[in-house]
């Protein structure tokens, strides 16, 4: 069979399995509905919590932006894992106790006001839909590249797909169905990088690989990597290359945002007992480990893979992959010496940036829909050349796309990679479809404008909104913004300096109240939102220069700066004004203790 | 008839609840923006022992994250017991 029957086979399979699990566990109530009925096992929970987690993102880029940055990489790695312990100590386990379904819930409550909640039912809905048109784009990408559709085409059955099993299921159809996604997604991860760790390394494990010696030499495989790159004017992989305190803003900027985003903060009320929330927590982050484990092996494995193909070789004798995925213009070549040989090297971007782009990318000629050809057979490029000698461009989302192919895997491998892209992208949209239906019905709705609205009404309501909410994404995901990478440093920046400190400090401390939690939350969004608008969304007149980054801080990790100004800025307030009153302490000690503590059964989220 | 914890009971609980998060999070900021990012390039000058990888490099990409993990079990173990030794006396199940 060829790689595309494979393709069609697995991603044909995974789909079919995702819509039963949808029939057989669909919702009865607005409690399925939002949190499966609070009755999920804890194991099958934390791989439904990792699926949630772990984005088309984390799946089809990560391992690549880490291949490009070496050391520096890390800021991914430890960003969105270490903000899921940030989440598991400090905001879930207090939340789960609160009993709400959502942290706006929690934030309007804590802080009795609806300016706060509706501050925060913004902020959610805005920084899901981001995501979530990231998602779609994710599936229309996998779609396009594996099996030569439409990008549209593919993020509109990607579409038909989530809507079916979230409207029907609900918290309960999605979790049982994140269960399966991360059983591919994770063997689909796994499995390119245990033959590429054996040929390389001889270990099969990848992350030992990661550590070990080169295949019959004895300098290690990272050292290896090292010395290709420097000979080929790259930068010495294993080292830093980032500001020191760029690298601990943008880390820290990345926990603080995943620990808000609300998708997962919900996961928690989907088990029956607080203790029962901690261990599955724990299987969550085990069950993510495992693939961010395997990322930074992958990048190493990826790099000297492609180091070695394509360096100083005729174009002529490129394989297959190559001209592959220069079709869908993830790699592209000028021969700017006209060797007829492919120059790679660090000297540089290949070609200048195209007029009509937002970042260097490829941009071909194409005649009547046919690819214009170059001497060699190359695509021709519209872009203009560099002056370096550099003649190779590579996207980095090809590390883990291409991956099997550059180190010649067989063809069922390659299709696998498809549907685990799939299961990627589509479990992560289908949980922020959930928080966007739930912040709409529930909310908006049922706590804000209509509180007599009835279960059953609710939960057509959110089914409703749940069809919308995919619909738009889907929009987004068709037409997204050329700023999307932007955009998604906005989300975490965003969550980072609003939510993170507001929870927070709701928890922690009893002194905080109205006016510091409202006025911290408007200076952080504020200044975080303006920082990034200015350095990078702005008109390109009134654009900043990086030279005027405050502290050398780029706009990715400014968010840490906005979350500590609403810190000082919630605390300062709330010094000068009113303690809060009688019941706001009540509710304080009711998230820090056990209900039985205080003489209540814990029933897990409660209708309100 | 059960009873309820006293007030001085639920004070002790709540700070050996803060200790808990106090340790446990200066192992995670210890491990992380520690080894992984302030002394990265002191450790660097070191190798993952029995290996040829920089320890440096190996904290930020891999152990950091193993730390999480291990951050996790330490967490579940240590609160389910101290919701235990709460609600010891008053008939109601643990780690409600």
């Amino acid at each position: 069979m060829d790689v595309t029957t494979w393709t069609y086979l697995f991603v044909g399979l995974s789909f079919a399995l995702y819509i039963g699990i949808a029939i057989w566990s669909r919702a009865g109530n607005t409690g399925d509905f939002y949190v499966a009925g609070g009755g999920v096992p804890k194991i099958a929970n934390g791989m439904a919590t990792a699926a949630d987690w772990m984005s088309a993102a984390s799946f089809i880029s990560m391992a690549g932006m880490i291949s490009v940055m070496g050391r520096d990489g890390a800021v991914y790695l430890m960003g969105w894992t270490g903000g899921y312990v940030l989440l598991a100590l400090l905001l879930a386990p207090y939340l789960r106790r609160f009993g709400k379904f959502t942290v706006p819930d929690f934030i309007g409550d804590r802080y009795d006001s609806r300016t706060a909640r509706l501050v925060a039912v913004v902020c959610a809905i805005f920084i899901s839909f981001t995501y979530v048109a990231g998602q779609m784009r994710g599936v229309g990408v996998v779609f396009s590249r594996f099996l030569e559709v439409d990008v549209n085409t593919g993020v509109i059955i990607g579409m038909i797909i989530v809507l079916f099993y979230a409207v029907l299921g609900g918290m309960k159809g999605i979790t049982y169905t994140q269960v399966a996604q991360y059983c591919v997604l994770i063997f689909a991860y796994l499995v390119p990088a245990i033959f590429i760790s054996i040929m390389l390394t001889g270990n099969p494990i990848p992350q030992i690989g990661l550590v070990s010696d080169a295949a019959g030499e004895s300098t290690g495989l990272v050292q290896k990597l090292d010395g290709l790159s420097e000979e080929l004017g790259f930068k010495e992989y294993s080292s830093g290359h980032m500001p020191m305190i760029n690298v601990f803003a943008i880390t820290l900027a990345l926990m603080a945002g995943t620990a808000g985003l609300p998708h997962v903060i919900v996961r928690f009320y989907t088990v029956k007992k607080v203790s029962d929330a901690r261990k599955s927590a724990f299987w969550a982050l085990l069950f993510i480990a495992i693939l961010y484990t395997t990322a930074p092996a992958i990048a190493v494995f990826a790099r000297t893979n492609l180091l070695n193909t394509v360096s100083e070789k005729s174009y002529a004798e490129m394989p297959t992959w190559f001209k592959k995925w220069e079709t869908s213009g993830l790699v592209a070549w000028v021969d700017k010496n006209g060797d007829g040989k492919i120059t790679y090297n660090g000297s540089g971007n290949a070609f200048e940036r195209h007029p009509t782009k937002s970042k260097v990318e490829p941009v071909f000629v194409t005649n009547d829909k046919v690819n214009e050809k170059g001497f060699s057979g190359e695509r021709v490029l519209l872009n203009e050349p560099t002056d370096n000698s550099n003649e190779l461009y590579v996207d980095p989302d090809i590390i883990v796309l291409a991956n099997p192919e550059i180190a010649q895997l067989p063809g069922w491998v390659i299709g696998l990679v498809a549907a685990g892209g799939l299961a990627a992208a589509l479990s992560t949209a289908a949980g922020l479809l959930l928080v966007i239906s739930t912040s709409i019905a529930h909310d908006l709705v049922k706590r804000t404008l209509n509180p007599s609205i009835s279960d059953k009404a609710e939960l057509l309501l959110a089914r409703i909104s749940a069809g919308v909410a995919v619909v738009i994404a889907g929009y987004f995901g068709i037409n997204p913004p050329g700023f999307v990478a932007e955009v998604v440093a906005f989300a975490f920046g965003l969550a980072a300096a609003s939510f993170f400190p507001a929870i927070v400090l709701g928890i922690f401390t009893k002194r905080v109240n109205r006016a510091g939690a409202i006025a911290g939350m408007v200076t952080g969004i504020v200044f975080t939102a303006a920082y990034i608008w200015y350095f990078t969304l702005a008109p390109a007149g009134m654009r900043g220069s990086p030279d005027n980054y405050l502290f050398g801080i780029n706009p990715q990790g400014i968010g840490t700066v906005g979350m500590v100004l609403n810190f000082i800025v919630a605390i300062t307030v709330s010094l000068f004004t009113k303690r809060p009153p009688k019941h706001i302490e009540e509710l304080v000690d009711s998230v820090r203790f056990p209900r039985a503590a205080l003489g209540q059964v814990d029933a897990g989220p409660s209708h309100h | 008839m059960s009873k309820l914890p006293s007030e001085q009971t639920k004070r002790d609980y709540w700070k050996a609840n803060l200790r808990w998060l106090a340790i446990l999070l200066g192992i995670w900021a210890f491990v992380s923006f520690g080894c992984g990012i302030l002394f990265v390039d002191f450790l660097d000058q070191f190798k993952f022992p029995g290996t040829n990888l920089n320890l440096g490099f190996w904290f930020a990409q891999q152990g950091s994250i193993y730390c999480f993990v291990l951050l996790l079990v330490a967490y579940a173990r240590v609160m389910n017991r101290l919701d235990r030794e709460l609600l010891e006396g008053t008939g109601a199940e643990e780690g409600s």
